[in-house]
């Protein structure tokens, strides 16, 4: 047997924990053609950005508009103040992005509840998906910037006993607001994915609503859960900058996007710290669905039929 | 609101206990409310299945075999006439667990091992897991496939498949079994084998068995009556018996038995006889 005739078997297939790093090999490829292009057109760019008739349709190439790569990323390294006493960037960024996450993981966690509550109600009751649908659909037309201050104002009113309204709920609301919906839509549909050959089975067994949801809807509902709260999870982070920004709140990384934002005219770089922040914020949120979807690996096989 | 009488005990064999007759159909008619109007599915439906007899509903799409078990397994209620299981109501009967039912999918939960699968009527009635797991290795052991009781369904061929759904018809131990062209979607070899341990797992069970096809070897070579349906209305048109000896040592050796080709040909020519123009008796049974 020659050397030709043993390499298609081996090559066929390679290892698990090689194509683990295969494909992490293609995310950072991914970046780096990213930051290439970025340099690329800095490089080449007119210092004035391309501009067609009276439109800006490339952005200047300036140190101001575009700081070079390294120089962002080395910026993360340094104080993020003149003070003595200050932090470097990247940690006040990371301290920021965790307040955030905090925030976004208990809207989200609303979101959940509510999103599936709903999802419940409108399966059992087909009148209710009549009467509620509509409206969860049409609740995520109203804007969230008019729609964040009412929030912040309600809650300020709200004070039963020792409890008092924080700033970081009103928060909190405003991204189960929007975590809620591709949650409520993505169960509902996986709440009604059972195909009638095995919602007929349970009722051949006997069995009522109650034990059809536990041992067949809601098992049934994973794969479609799975992205549902994957994209909740995404949404509630979004939803979490966004009523930073609109409430004012301090601690959070809306904010500090804002507060750099500001100081860009000096240090341009500084300002693409809590915008990479929220980047790893994101990956993070749903990166967290993603080890869920793991331990329910299971539920996501579909049936094959014959 | 249509009338469903409560089931008489009209002769002996009736009693509360173990009625002598597996199904008693009694008059039955079905109608579907369509947006075309009313379509008659079924009428003047007479039949019935004795304890441990084994029959076939065969006929053309749309003459209503389907609708027929359907309306025995409780999945749909007769617009007319009653419908009784082992001495009771078809609602009764499906609530006592006296059936076990397989479709022509195997509608198994992908999610759910085979052994989970075949487990899942006996979880969802309360058995202790130890009965369960003994009731398991039995029903995999008889479809023979022990082998394969940690496997997923997406990872066993559409006849191992359909060989876990009928294990797990039978978890109840029941004395009926309904049976909705379980084999149609299978490749001719397959379906053989499946059909001959068909017959041996009703052999060894002893259960009743309503079984819907549209395949005349398959009906002739496992029942031990076949009735005929024709459509539009839906309604029996012949019932005929089958006079096979059957021998488990040899049961595929019948496939090739005069008797066999026989009972294929009565079964045909029954079929092919007044389909287009209905007789006179409709439904009658005519043993």
């Amino acid at each position: 047997m020659t050397a030709e005739n043993l390499a298609p078997a081996i090559r066929r297939r390679r290892s698990a924990p090689a194509r683990e790093l295969v494909r992490w090999g293609y995310g950072v490829l991914g970046i780096l053609v990213i930051a290439a292009v970025w340099e690329l057109y800095k490089f080449l760019g007119p210092a004035d950005g391309v501009v067609i008739g009276e439109a800006r349709v490339l952005p200047r190439t300036t140190d101001l508009a575009m700081p070079h790569t390294w120089d962002m990323v080395t910026r993360l390294f340094d104080p993020v103040s003149r003070s003595a006493t200050a932090n470097p960037l990247w940690l006040e960024v990371a301290l920021a992005a965790l307040v955030t996450l905090g925030i976004a993981a208990v809207g989200w966690l609303v979101g959940v509840v509510v999103g599936f509550g709903l999802a419940l109600i409108m399966q059992r009751w087909k009148l209710a998906e009549w009467g509620i649908l509509p409206w969860v659909i049409l609740s995520q037309t109203v804007p969230l910037i008019a729609f964040a201050p009412i929030v912040r104002s309600w809650g300020s009113r709200v004070e039963i006993g020792a409890f008092e309204w924080q700033d970081w709920m009103s928060v909190a609301v405003i991204a189960s607001y929007l975590a809620f919906f591709p949650i409520a839509i993505g169960a509902l549909r996986g709440l009604q994915s059972p195909d009638a050959i095995h919602t007929e089975l349970m009722h051949t067994y006997g069995v009522g609503w109650w034990k059809t949801l536990l041992k067949l809807r809601i098992p049934a509902s994973v794969p479609y859960l799975l992205p549902a709260l994957r994209l909740g999870a995404a949404n509630a982070v979004v939803g979490v900058v966004v009523a930073e920004v609109s409430t004012g709140m301090q601690g959070g990384i809306g904010r500090i996007l804002i507060q750099y934002a500001g100081q860009a005219s000096g240090d341009p770089a500084k300002a693409w710290g809590p915008i990479f922040g929220s980047i790893v914020l994101g990956l993070a949120a749903a990166g967290s669905v993603a080890i869920l979807g793991a331990i329910l690996k299971n539920y996501r096989r579909v049936e094959i039929n014959a | 609101m249509t009338q469903v009488p409560e089931p008489q005990p009209t002769d002996s064999s009736a009693t509360p206990t173990r009625s002598a007759d597996a199904v008693v159909v009694r008059g039955v008619d079905k109608t579907f409310d369509t947006r075309s109007g009313q379509v008659q599915a079924l009428t003047a439906i007479g039949l019935t299945v004795s304890a441990g007899e084994f029959v076939s509903l065969i006929g053309p799409s749309g003459c209503g075999k389907s609708t027929l078990m359907r309306l025995i397994a409780d999945l749909d209620q007769p617009t007319a006439g009653s419908v009784t299981v082992f001495g009771k109501t078809a609602s009764r009967a499906r609530l006592d667990q006296d059936y076990g039912i397989a479709f022509q999918q195997a509608g198994l939960l992908p999610w759910r091992t085979v052994a989970a699968n075949v487990g899942l009527p006996l979880e969802l009635h309360g058995a202790t897991s130890r009965d369960r797991n003994a009731r398991i290795e039995e029903l995999l052991d008889m479809v023979g496939l022990s082998d394969f009781a940690d496997r997923y369904p997406d990872q066993l061929s559409g006849g191992m498949q359909q060989r876990v759904a009928i294990a797990r018809s039978l978890a109840e131990k029941p004395d009926l079994l309904l049976m909705d062209e379980p084999f149609g979607a299978l490749d001719e070899m397959t379906r053989e084998r499946m059909q001959t341990e068909l017959l041996r797992i009703c052999a060894e069970t002893g259960a009743a068995v309503v079984f819907v096809t549209h395949s005349i070897p398959e009906a002739v070579y496992l029942s031990d009556r076949v009735v005929v349906m024709s459509p539009r209305p839906g309604r029996i048109q012949q019932i005929v018996p089958m006079a096979l000896t059957r021998d488990p040592e040899h049961a595929e050796a019948l496939r090739e038995d005069r008797a066999f080709f026989d009972g294929v040909t009565a079964v045909r020519e029954a079929l092919h006889t007044g389909s287009p123009v209905p007789t006179g008796a409709r439904g009658v049974e005519n043993r």
